[in-house]
């Protein structure tokens, strides 16, 4: 049994289709890659994994359970966490509390202030800041560090680099490889190909809301890549 | 009476006026929502600390500690029931659903009890009053009223600046989205927050209650004065609205003092030119205006 | 590739018979003093004031987005306007009712101006403060009668039914213009760029809808109504004071109109109004029981119907008598 079963996913925005029958399995302690271009359903797809979408109830399985649908709060005490696109720090919080809302549901696990400090020296020093006061970068560790203080079993991260500089997306993704190291279950979302692949077991990519190539890293060529990421 | 006692006696008001604004600042600032029965759940307070006070031989002090968890009970079902319903339909519903409250309680006092002004017998603690030396004199029960006003703007904020829910408002408040992605179930968080703003405009009707006069129809002036002192105190700012208060019984004991015809007019007056010359208010802290 | 021939609709099968209709009913409606009795021409006429104001309201709310309930600012100026043109300055009572608009509508201005800055819940309440200052300042100004009010001296020279003739006449015109006057401004590419900013504020403004503008002239609009409605409806009443003519009822009762009518359509408040004067009538003897169950009615249909019964009869049989919209018609046989 995988840790996430996606089955046959539709999603809609009102109208409008945005995944077409999406379907793939995520392991336990596997990182994932999703990649493509603007409007490929990438960030749609996370939403509906996450909750913030409204999904058949049989498209998404955590665990071997069907929580498709289930309202985003309710999936957290479940144990599914997104890191979200921009990544929406709270303005009226300081970084510590920003932290701290993270942990809200206050979920068993190892992931806790310290253990985050340890991981985001620089999130520490700025602790009691506005979480907005902080640049590009440590915004979008903060974001991470507040997605790891919920203890997921499924962390789905949307765009770490949006934005940032090289340096900083080399940076972050060196955190992350520790992380999902120790074996966090892991969905991440991007468009900087080189750096996700450097972390992902399997990568997969979506073009117009539908999964046009899925394989291991060391087996997919960059034109293989690129065809599917821009279509033929 | 001269003019300090005139001023003293407004900013005693503010602290009524305030007790009044904190709950309509708090739902604002958590669900952008105004609650146009607002006014009016307050003396429905008033008139049920009356039937307790009157029929049961109540002391006020009992009364008012039946009827405020009775009026957050009654903020909770109502949010939970009938508002957390309109969530996501835009702000026409809201403000439509809480005005045909608003008419419905009205009318709803007007039959049960008739037109007539009441007021409630607080034995004698209306009228003591404390000499501050200088020919001055204060009324005890408007300094209760006063500190009564501070320590729950106190409370509030100590409640939102510290607690783990408190930090759930002020996220959800920020980013409702985002504050659900963390686990914070937002219809919840409403309804405790309606709770809390009902309770405190209990309060504030027992008190408005035991100053004075008030009959089924005094809710919309009670919502006016509230929003006033909101306004000019600044949005997002509980402080603000103390200071708002203020300035507007400030306004309002002047202008009567000038005219008597003219004490509330002064007050909107008031309104109206900071709204003309600094429309976020005096200590305005929300990012957004609306 | 064959095309298909397409056509703009503007019209519907509703529309023409909601057409035919008016143009049967109008000579009854005109001819009602010959044959009907007074009670029901001043029956008509508050009927008809009732109508207006919630024709005015709905298209502030309805088409504009701005949800105001401090129209009654205007039915007060209006009605105050009447009396001091008629009995202070001697101009002709009955052409006084469209001076009392356009003295509403230049008092709109000046309140947009302070009113524009809030927006949602708090526009509301602001409307609300300003409409209360203007009761409260007719109210303190001796001139105007302080809260006792006045009464409209300028009929008094006229036979009764003669006054009651003319009063009715204007009514019915008001009506008229009201409904013609809106229709049309909502067909004309105005009203369209109203619409879209109904819908959505941002979209339209990149379409270059200058959304502020539209906004103005449409409050401006509505007050020149609401404050004509006025002058009619004190011409009608004779007695007026500020307690009663800046009353929050007025307003109240215009909202459950148009909410239970249907809000955003033409035809919702033509109905609400309806469905408003019969429980009126039904629950005359029943004192505040007929508000209490006006306002649960609202309530629950806020809840449960938002479109209101207009709305559900719209959707339903997909009738509309003014049609606002335009619809794409494209023939099924492609041309050669």
């Amino acid at each position: 049994m995988s840790r996430l079963a996606v089955r046959q996913l539709d999603a809609f925005y009102g109208n409008f289709q945005a995944l077409f029958g999406i379907s793939l399995d995520v392991d336990e302690g596997e990182t994932v890659a999703i990649i493509g271009a603007n409007g490929s359903g990438k960030s749609t797809f996370l939403k509906a994994v996450a909750g913030a979408l409204p999904v058949a109830r049989a498209a998404v399985e955590l665990d071997g359970v069907a929580v498709g649908g289930r309202p985003a709060h309710a999936l957290v005490d479940r144990g599914v966490t997104l890191v979200p696109e921009g990544r929406r720090i709270f303005p009226s919080l300081t970084v510590e509390e920003n932290l701290r809302i993270g942990g809200y549901r206050a979920r068993p696990g190892h992931w806790t202030l310290e253990r985050v400090y340890a991981l985001f020296p620089r999130l520490a020093e700025r602790r009691r800041q506005p979480g907005t006061n902080l640049s590009g970068g440590e915004q979008q560790m903060l974001a991470i560090g507040r997605g790891l203080m919920a203890n997921p079993r499924l962390l789905l991260i949307d765009e770490i680099s949006l934005g940032l500089a090289p340096a900083m997306v080399k940076q972050l993704y060196d955190v992350l490889a520790a992380v999902t190291a120790e074996g966090m279950t892991t969905v991440v979302v991007e468009q900087d190909v080189s750096q996700v692949l450097r972390i992902a077991r399997r990568v997969f990519c979506f073009r117009k809301g539908a999964v046009s190539l899925a394989g291991r890293p060391d087996e997919l060529s960059r034109s293989r890549i690129a065809a599917a990421y821009f279509g033929a | 009476m001269g003019w300090l006692d005139t001023i003293v006696q407004g900013l005693l008001l503010g602290g009524l006026y305030a007790l009044f604004a904190t709950g309509l600042s708090l739902i604002f600032g958590v669900m952008r929502i105004v609650n146009l029965a607002h006014g009016d759940f307050s003396i429905l307070a008033a008139f049920l600390a009356v039937v307790l006070v009157d029929a049961l031989a109540l002391h006020w002090l009992l009364a008012l500690a039946l009827v405020v968890p009775l009026m957050a009970l009654l903020g909770y079902l109502l949010q939970r029931l009938v508002l957390n319903r309109l969530l996501g339909r835009g702000i026409l519903p809201p403000i439509l659903v809480t005005f045909g409250l608003s008419i419905i309680i009205q009318n709803a006092l007007l039959e049960t009890f008739s037109a007539d002004s009441r007021r409630l017998n607080p034995g004698g603690i209306d009228t003591a009053s404390l000499a501050l030396g200088g020919g001055l004199a204060v009324g005890w029960f408007s300094l209760i009223t006063l500190l009564v006003a501070v320590l729950v703007l106190t409370g509030l904020q100590l409640f939102i600046g510290r607690t783990r829910r408190g930090r759930a408002f002020r996220a959800t408040a920020d980013d409702q989205a985002t504050a659900a992605l963390m686990g914070i179930d937002d219809r919840g968080l409403y309804a405790l927050a309606m709770a809390l703003s009902l309770g405190i405009v209990a309060v504030a009707g027992v008190f408005l209650g035991i100053r004075t006069t008030f009959a089924f129809s005094s809710g919309p002036d009670r919502l006016l004065f509230a929003f006033e002192a909101v306004i000019i105190g600044g949005l997002g700012s509980l402080w603000g609205t103390l200071v708002g208060g203020a300035i507007l019984g400030v306004a309002q004991t002047v202008g009567a003092k000038l005219s008597p015809g003219w004490g509330i007019l002064t007050g909107h007056l008031v309104f109206l030119g900071v709204l003309l010359i600094r429309p976020q208010g005096l200590f305005a802290r929300q990012r957004r205006l609306d | 590739m064959a095309t298909h021939a397409y056509r703009v609709q503007r019209t519907t099968h509703a529309s023409r018979v909601g057409l035919g209709v008016a143009i049967l009913a109008l000579p009854a409606l005109i001819t009602l003093p010959a044959w009907g009795d007074p009670a029901s021409m001043r029956r008509l006429v508050e009927f008809i004031a009732l109508l207006v104001l919630a024709q005015m309201w709905n298209l502030l709310a309805g088409y504009a987005g701005l949800l105001s309930i401090g129209q009654q600012a205007y039915v007060g100026l209006g009605g105050y306007a009447l009396i001091v043109l008629a009995d202070d300055l001697g101009v002709d009572p009955f052409l006084s009712v469209p001076l009392a608009g356009l003295i509403a509508m230049a008092i709109a201005l000046p309140t947009a101006a302070l009113v524009f800055r809030f927006q949602g819940g708090y526009f509301a309440v602001g409307t609300w403060a300003v409409a209360e200052v203007f009761r409260l300042l007719v109210a303190n100004t001796g001139a105007l009668g302080r809260g006792t009010g006045r009464t409209l001296k300028a009929v008094f020279p006229l036979a009764r039914e003669t006054r009651e003739l003319v009063t009715y006449d204007i009514a019915l015109a008001l009506a008229v213009a009201a409904l013609v006057g809106i229709y049309a401004f909502l067909r004309a590419r105005f009203g369209l760029g109203l619409m879209a900013v109904r819908d959505s504020e941002a979209a339209s403004q990149t379409l270059g809808v200058d959304v502020f503008r539209t906004k103005l002239i449409v409050y401006l609009l509505a007050a020149f109504g609401t404050g004509a409605t006025g002058a009619v409806i004190y011409l009608n009443l004779l007695r007026i004071s500020p307690d009663a003519a800046f009353s929050i009822n007025w307003t109240a009762s215009t909202i459950f109109i148009v909410v239970i009518g249907g809000i955003g359509t033409l035809e919702g408040p033509l109905v609400g109004a309806v469905v408003f004067f019969v429980l009126r009538e039904l629950l005359a003897d029943y004192g505040a029981w007929y508000m209490i169950l006006l306002g649960a009615l609202a309530v629950s249909v806020m809840l449960a119907y938002p479109q209101g019964l207009w709305g559900l009869i719209a959707e339903r049989w997909d009738v509309h008598v003014f049609p606002v919209q335009r619809r794409l018609r494209i023939d099924d046989a492609p041309r050669p």
